[in-house]
């Protein structure tokens, strides 16, 4: 036979090579057409996966990153004597104190019925308003003098400074008019409003006004919740690992535990909240919308997966070292404790670390428990009420104001920095401490 | 706090019993550690288990069930005032005096004559038992450390195996850990068996499985809770599984053949870089998956439909463009989807588990044929393969019910029974996240529904993942 | 007959077998000649299969050095060596199984009938259709016997309708002396029976594509004496009509089956020649302590 006999095909069964030569050439040619189309599906299918998954992270990135850069405006606001009821601090509308003093920036004057005044004050958040209160209540000498007072402008001002909304967008379908947007340009020609940073969506918690929205609440509730969840999961989980895999006998209590738990960390995560509810919030009265009962739930559903990981990483402990320890005479507890377990460790660790990232982003559960209420500022401890970072991003993302959706989407890129630290930390420690056997 | 307190001194008290139990054990041996069975430090814990452990117990117990105690007690005897009153009202009540008691924000409701002069009778009543309770459990506690130490000391001595008997609290500390994962599961029957039982009682179970009609909201009226027809689960029951098959026909496809791409024909590079990749969109959190539906898939259909709905009209197919034209931002394509893009990963990594598990034998033994790549993996690997493949699609499909997020932030709340994409439907998970966010009262079937949603899902799911674990496990034993 | 390609000769004296230039020009043309050797007969035709300057790399680490060697058709050859010696590296390069591995890389000429299987413009599934192959693990694949016979000529397309394929079971099954056992449960899965059954049923997958090669790795090492002996049975069989490779632990095994033998060591083909002549008379003293079981 030739090169070319090679490279053309078999021989058919029973048949001379020359016969068919052709028809093998053809029959090769549609096996390969139909191993390349097999090949492309496979490309197609892991190629739709990474658009999915740029989409996904591309488009969170572009609704989110918007929300780090923030307009205030700074004016000095005279606190008028004549206006200022010392009696009744509280009752004083400090919000129209602070509208006079930008229309005073503006050169405009109020009319009569105060529509004027109302458009100037969609414009400034009223946490200038409050400033000005606190500053009054801290020393009430400043009162007839001239203070300057630095905070946000309205969230609907800040998407117009960045683009979001448009001047090109029909009046009637944007939130401010063409009269507002001129003095918002106004102000920031004269360096009355100055973009920059937005560090109070990292020192301020939930509001229900956007643009005094932060996460801090949120990340403080999360970690609470995070440290229940770890000071019941990790030493339980791990504890019952360390019994199922180095002393458990064989027989079929042991077969119930395994087969109990493999079904457990398959179980929806909404299950966990009904039991949640149920067990630790009517039974017990754990308090409601807390980081302990939050963590309490999130522990019993990161149970399961800490104790599979644990087990995996003590099999990978080779039975030798056992032998080396239990034949010097250690006991059985001494060789686990002292040489498997520790062996076992970064896997462990990993493993731990990796279910303390899932539960950060579980949401559903902590529906369950109460966990969806307004909470304004930081959690005051285990037990008081609090909210957390995903369930942040559900209730903001209900929100209808545009703002809000921004915010969400922020919510969701501090969200995902959390939660590539964690698995970072256990790539790294898996990469550092990983023994090959 | 008390309890904080008084954990402390036992520890304190603890620590001198090992100090206690390891000199007495010293002292035993003259000195010589040696002489001893075990090493001194246990003879010390073994004391210090005594001393500590039972009474520990005791005030983790008074801390966690002490309320429970407190109410009980306090509830069992209701002036006439408060018996005049609705079930509810008593409820409340009784924890306005409890909150009371303990100087937290009662509700606002007033109470006045009789009912405020029962109330203070309770406010007082509830802070004596409080006492009561707290001050028994501490004193019990202390009794049990004392005895647990005097028990303990004398036992201590040269022959005394100090060792085995710590090794023993171990162990049962060990077992009790596992069975905390067996209780756990314990505890989500019998809560959600308890709850659907008391909602069963007002709902016929029958017509709850097979009626056709879901309005909760209605049946919230006194007249029509027991109004059974309202609470057919029906519609939930397709809705969840139109938008759990449009998520296996994302899923089971692309996960599939990303996983025969990578395992079969990827290189080492693109391995070790697609594999990360796919598992940050595994992930990531669900509640992430729903925002991306609602505000970025959702409205992107909607858009495109409208579209070809504006094409359609006027048309041949004038109705088809007009219904188009109508679709709703929530359509089950939409949540279907990205729940399909979610379980990616999920259906990925299990099948590429599968398909390593296939022995490489039958690999070279197919290759040696002459056969080519695709014709192994279509002829020899996925035949071979198939009991686990299908046990991950299983798995996967348990996953689509279950999950919550995505469903709740991107398919609707209409309870519609229909097979068309692009209708909105509701599914079980969403009801159940309805039923019990927001304002409730605890005992209304309405809230109660969702216990018997929860027990439906619970064995649903639990059956899939018990026959998924099932195939899987025969199948490994075949290759091992 | 004599040397059937001078040049290939001269290859084989100029790199891969200096001792025996040092032994005498004479020993080495032995191979070739039509001298009647004891229980076989080297057939006096072409070399079905000519190594030469045979290299493979398994990442950094090389596997194979400088092999050189020339394989008769119609007959067996056993390559013998102990463990991790080269021998299934150099057989797995016939078929070009080492393409599966990724980190694989063989440099050399392999020639089966002239042409190198290593050319460009060979496809390694084709070359495997000619080329086939018996593990050392019977390999059955988890489908009934008569899918696991019908696999080759069905994803080659030599047999289409469903009794052209009977014909080629049935025919494959009888030559590899299988049809007896199996003929009443040919739809059962193959993976029920038993070892040796198995590892006959992977020869006839093997023998359904009529191959001309046939390369076996150790087959008889999962088997039992009895099983084993039937295989050897079959081997001899089946060397009127394949040219047969087969890497044996066992000295005897070679002994038996083969008509020539080639002894690896540490990856360099030590010694080659008739298999009666290298065990009563090997030139090599590794050749003789491996004989002689002093190592392997």
């Amino acid at each position: 036979m030739t090169d070319a006999a090679i490279t053309a095909g078999a021989a058919p069964h029973g048949q001379g090579p020359r016969a068919t030569l052709s028809a093998a050439e053809a029959r090769l040619k549609k096996r390969y057409r139909s191993e390349m189309w097999f090949k492309a599906q496979g490309i197609a299918a892991i190629v739709v996966a990474m658009i999915f998954l740029v989409v996904l992270v591309g488009r969170i990135v572009a609704q989110g990153y918007t929300t780090f850069e923030t307009h205030s405006i700074s004016v000095p606001v005279y606190l008028n004597p004549d206006r200022i009821d010392r009696t009744a601090l509280d009752g004083v509308n400090y919000d129209y104190i602070v509208a006079e003093a930008v229309m005073k920036k503006l050169n405009i004057q109020d009319d009569e019925l105060g529509t004027t005044s109302g458009k100037v004050m969609d414009l400034v958040s009223r946490d200038l308003g409050f400033q000005l209160l606190d500053k009054i209540k801290a020393d009430p000498s400043v009162i007839g003098k001239t203070i300057t007072v630095t905070g946000p402008v309205k969230a609907d001002a800040d998407l117009y400074y960045k683009g979001e909304i448009k001047r090109a967008t029909a009046e009637e379908d944007r939130k401010l008019d063409n009269q507002q947007l001129g003095w918002l340009d106004q102000l920031e020609k004269s360096g009355t409003v100055k973009g920059g940073f937005n560090f109070g969506f990292f020192t301020k918690s939930d509001s229900t006004e956007p643009e005094q929205a932060g996460v801090l609440g949120a990340v403080v509730g999360s970690a609470l919740m995070l440290i229940i969840t770890a000071m019941i999961a990790v030493p339980v989980g791990v504890m019952a690992a360390v019994y199922l895999e180095e002393f458990a006998p064989k027989n079929r209590w042991t077969d119930v535990i395994e087969v109990n738990i493999n079904n457990l960390a398959a179980v929806p995560s909404i299950v966990y909240g009904l039991l949640g509810l149920a067990l630790f919030i009517n039974w017990l009265h754990v308090p409601r919308s807390s980081p302990l009962v939050g963590g309490l739930v999130l522990a019993l559903m990161a149970l399961p997966t800490v104790i599979i990981a644990t087990r995996s990483a003590l099999k990978a402990v080779p039975p030798s070292i056992r032998e080396a320890a239990l034949g010097v005479g250690a006991s059985r507890a001494q060789t686990v404790f002292h040489h498997v377990l520790p062996l076992a460790m970064p896997g462990v660790m990993t493993g731990a670390i990796l279910s303390l990232a899932h539960a950060l982003g579980e949401t559903a559960p902590l529906l369950m428990i109460g966990m969806v209420s307004f909470v304004p500022g930081v959690p005051e401890g285990f037990t008081g009420a609090s909210t957390v970072l995903p369930v942040q991003v559900f209730i903001w993302e209900n929100a209808s104001e545009r703002a809000f959706h921004e915010r969400t989407a922020a919510a969701i890129l501090v969200l995902l920095i959390f939660m590539i630290v964690m698995n970072a930390a256990a790539v790294i420690l898996r990469r550092r401490f990983e023994r090959r056997w | 706090m008390l309890t904080w307190l008084s954990l402390l001194f036992l520890a304190l008290f603890a620590l001198a019993a090992f100090l206690l139990g390891r000199g007495r054990a010293l002292k035993a041996a003259g000195g010589a550690s040696v002489r001893l069975h075990s090493l001194p430090n246990y003879y010390g814990a073994y004391a210090a288990l005594w001393a500590g452990a039972p009474a520990a117990l005791l005030l983790l117990l008074g801390a966690v069930f002490g309320g429970r105690l407190e109410e009980a007690v306090l509830q069992a005897e209701r002036p006439a005032a408060v018996s005049a009153l609705t079930p509810d009202r008593q409820d409340v009540f009784f924890s306005d005096a409890r909150a009371i008691a303990a100087k937290e924000a009662p509700s606002e409701v007033a109470y006045e004559g009789e009912l405020k002069t029962a109330l203070d009778a309770k406010v007082a009543e509830s802070r004596k038992i409080t006492a009561i309770v707290r001050y028994s459990t501490i004193g019990l506690a202390s009794l049990v450390a004392l005895i647990g130490v005097l028990l303990a000391l004398p036992r201590v001595g040269l022959e005394f195996r100090a060792r085995n008997r710590v090794e023993g609290w171990i162990n049962g500390l060990l077992i009790a850990c596992s069975v905390a994962a067996v209780l756990t599961t314990l505890g989500i029957v019998l809560s959600l068996v308890w709850e659907s039982w008391r909602f069963f009682q007002s709902v016929n179970p029958l017509s709850f499985l097979f009626g056709t009609e879901w309005s909760p909201q209605i049946a919230m009226r006194a007249d029509q809770v027991a109004s059974s027809g309202a609470f057919g689960a029906v519609p939930l029951f397709a809705g969840t599984f139109l938008i759990m098959l449009i998520a296996m026909l994302v899923a089971a496809p692309v996960g599939l053949y990303s996983a025969i791409y990578l395992s079969e024909y990827a290189s080492r590079g693109m391995r070790s870089t697609i594999k990360p990749l796919l598992e940050i969109l595994a992930g990531v959190p669900t509640v992430v998956y729903g925002f991306f539906a609602a505000l970025t898939v959702g409205p992107l259909f909607r858009a495109g439909f409208n579209a070809i709905g504006a094409v359609l009209i006027g048309g041949p197919l004038d109705g088809v463009g007009q219904y188009l034209m109508e679709v709703q931002n929530q359509m089950a394509l939409v949540a279907g989807v990205v729940m399909g893009i979610m379980l990616i990963p999920f259906v990925s990594s299990l099948s590429d588990d599968i398909i390593n598990a296939v022995p490489q034998s039958l690999r070279d033994g197919s290759y040696a044929m002459g056969a080519t790549k695709s014709e192994t993996v279509k002829r020899v690997i996925l035949p071979a393969a198939l009991p686990g493949i299908m046990a991950a699609m299983l798995l996967a499909v348990s996953r689509a019910v279950g999950e919550t997020m995505i469903v709740t932030m991107a398919a609707g709340l209409q309870a519609k029974l229909t097979v068309n994409p692009l209708d909105t439907v509701t599914t079980v998970t969403v009801q159940i996240v309805t039923l019990l966010t927001g304002d409730q009262e605890f005992d209304s079937p309405k809230t109660l529904s969702a216990f018997g949603l929860g027990l439906t899902l619970f064995v649903v799911t639990l059956a899939l993942n018990i026959i998924a674990l099932r195939i899987v496990q025969k199948y490994r034993e075949q290759y091992d | 007959m004599t040397v059937t390609n001078p040049n290939a000769l001269a290859l084989v004296q100029g790199h891969a077998m200096p001792t025996q230039n040092r032994d005498g020009g004479v020993a080495a043309p032995v191979i070739h000649t039509a001298v009647p050797q004891g229980h076989g007969v080297v057939e006096t035709r072409d070399f079905k299969i000519r190594a030469r300057d045979v290299n493979v790399f398994y990442g950094d680490k090389q596997a194979l050095f400088d092999v050189a060697l020339d394989i008769p058709a119609k007959s067996v050859t056993a390559f013998i060596g102990p463990s991790g010696c080269g021998k299934s590296t150099f057989l797995r390069c016939i078929n070009r199984m080492n393409d599966t591995i990724p980190s694989a890389r063989v440099q050399g000429a392999i020639e089966i009938d002239g042409a190198d299987v290593n050319a460009k413009s060979v496809d390694p599934v084709v070359l495997r259709s000619r080329v086939g192959m018996v593990f050392q693990k019977p390999n059955p694949f988890p489908k009934t016997i008569f899918e696991n016979v019908a696999y080759g000529p069905k994803i080659h397309g030599i047999a289409t309708r469903k009794d052209e394929l009977e014909a080629i079971v049935e025919s494959s099954l009888k030559k590899a002396g299988l049809w007896n056992e199996v003929a009443d449960r040919l739809h059962q899965p193959g993976t029920g029976l038993s070892g040796g059954q198995q590892q006959r049923l992977v020869i006839a997958r093997a023998i359904a594509v009529s191959p001309e090669v046939i390369l076996m790795d150790e087959p008889c090492s999962a088997l039992d004496p009895i099983a084993t002996a039937k295989i050897e049975e079959l081997i001899d069989e089946l060397r009127s009509q394949f040219c047969i490779v087969i890497v044996t632990h066992s000295m005897a095994q070679a002994a038996r089956v083969s008509q020539k033998t080639a002894f690896f060591h540490l990856g360099k083909l030590v010694e080659s020649g008739p298999t009666e002549e290298m065990f009563t008379n090997p030139r090599d003293s590794r050749t003789q302590d491996y004989i002689t079981g002093r190592f392997g």
